[in-house]
């Protein structure tokens, strides 16, 4: 405890670039994954596709993916950039397989019920389609969430700061307290961006409320199955 | 993009294909690695998940805890348990054995949850035993899956096996890495990167294969009731 108080600001510092490399992917991730999913769920072929594509992605190291990218885009050794492109890459790769799963999970009788009742494709789309695959959606966006806060400390080891940092400058200097701060202070922005998610799915999405029940009944576990599998990255 | 032919350079020098620095080696090692830690997490993790599966007890348990697990972050894990073993493999090992639990628990669970209730109803009234539905039944059913958690652990055994690298003592792919950070062997780095890339993709293919097969040599009964 005398360490965290004696370096409040240093770990504040930390703190708030740890969060922006975090959400930065986060976002992107999300917004670049919804179309190619929603895309993937009409055209079965594209999606087998794709689907690989985003396995394959996935299936690449951090540390390995953070080193190579500079060679690929042209940034800097010690740019944050190739962190927040590597980790926004993961997040697509999560997030499309989710988005897919939570486009097809929209029932085709609400689709057509929605053409009839004279939705034109656009409207029907983010009027319909995207607030009924929501909760499938959001259970995907908090795997994608937070595993890259997770993620993000690797980050320190090719120079690039944030909480991840109080774990190297801790083992060199033999400092267990400064290590369990890192440790504490991420879990601790994981399970807040978390709660954040499932807020924000709570306001967006009131008529979900009773829907999670539902998810934990054993006959139904191929989506929730998959996100647990894809919970974590390295 | 002289990263390109500069990596393409170290590459193709015979003299990093040899001697304990050598590729081969170093694959050999990080296989190693590899292997034992997800041998270890397997023996612990796929007992314990297929009794959570069988029974359905623990289950909100389970998922709690695997779920709290993925929340912290590797490198914290590492660097805080080698201050405690000093310096060699034994906190790399602990903290990969932790790192491949959760997966190995979700696919041993998932796997027999995803067996149809009235498949084991049936194999129950035949008057098969507890231990023969579950390996007769469930595990031959479920195995698509529970393969599958066997693959994402391994292939973040694989990625996490190069952060290992930088505590010092475990060797492995992911010393390239490290130390080309640190001297800024730039062509180093990159070669080490792609020979890793490489292997997960490589295990990662032979993971589908494995799936395949699994799903292919299910018993009859699923293939006319999927």
């Amino acid at each position: 405890m005398r360490w965290v108080q004696d370096n409040t600001d240093k770990i504040g510092d930390l703190l708030l670039s740890h969060l922006w490399l975090s959400i930065v992917p986060i976002v992107l991730g999300f917004a670049i994954a919804l179309p190619i999913g929603w895309f993937a769920s009409r055209h079965p072929r594209a999606k087998g596709l794709l689907l690989s594509i985003a396995g394959v992605l996935y299936t690449i190291p951090s540390l390995a993916f953070f080193l190579i990218l500079p060679g690929i885009i042209g940034t800097g050794f010690l740019s944050p950039l190739n962190v927040v492109v590597a980790l926004t890459v993961y997040a697509v790769a999560i997030m499309v397989r989710s988005a897919t799963d939570a486009f097809e999970s929209v029932s085709p009788a609400v689709l057509d019920a929605a053409t009839a009742a004279g939705f034109a494709p656009a409207g029907r789309a983010f009027l319909v389609e995207l607030p009924l695959a929501g909760p499938v959606l959001l259970a995907g966006l908090r795997v994608v969430a937070v595993s890259t806060v997770s993620l993000v400390s690797v980050g320190a080891l090719i120079g690039v700061n944030n909480l991840g940092s109080l774990f190297t400058e801790g083992y060199r200097t033999d400092n267990d307290a400064e290590i369990l701060t890192g440790v504490v202070a991420i879990v601790a922005i994981a399970l807040l961006l978390d709660a954040l998610i499932v807020l924000a799915g709570r306001i967006l999405l009131p008529w979900n409320r009773g829907a999670r029940t539902r998810s934990r009944h054993p006959a139904s576990p191929s989506v929730s199955f998959v996100q647990r599998l894809r919970g974590a990255r390295t | 993009m002289s990263v390109v032919s500069d990596t393409i350079d170290w590459l193709a020098d015979s003299a990093h294909w040899s001697g304990d620095d050598g590729v081969p080696h170093r694959l050999v090692q990080h296989l190693g690695y590899t292997c034992l830690t997800v041998a270890i997490a397997a023996a612990i993790a796929i007992p314990i998940g297929l009794w959570i599966g069988h029974t359905g007890r623990l289950r909100g348990l389970a998922v709690v805890s695997s779920g709290a697990l993925r929340a912290l972050p590797t490198l914290g894990v590492l660097t805080y348990a080698s201050l405690f073993t000093g310096i060699g493999i034994k906190a790399a090992i602990f903290t990969l054995v932790l790192l491949a639990i959760p997966p190995l628990l979700a696919g041993a669970y998932s796997g027999l949850e995803s067996v149809d209730r009235r498949t084991i109803d049936a194999a129950r009234a035949m008057g098969m035993t507890e231990l023969q539905i579950l390996t007769k039944a469930e595990i031959p059913l479920g195995l698509p899956i529970i393969i599958g958690g066997l693959r994402s652990a391994t292939l973040q055994v694989v990625a996490t096996a190069t952060v290992a690298a930088y505590i010092p003592g475990p060797g492995g792919l992911g010393r390239y890495l490290i130390d080309g950070l640190a001297t800024n062997d730039y062509p180093q780095v990159v070669a080490g990167s792609i020979v890793v890339i490489a292997l997960a993709l490589a295990l990662d293919g032979i993971f589908v294969l494995l799936q395949r097969l699994a799903l292919r040599n299910r018993p009859v009964t699923v293939r006319t009731a999927a």
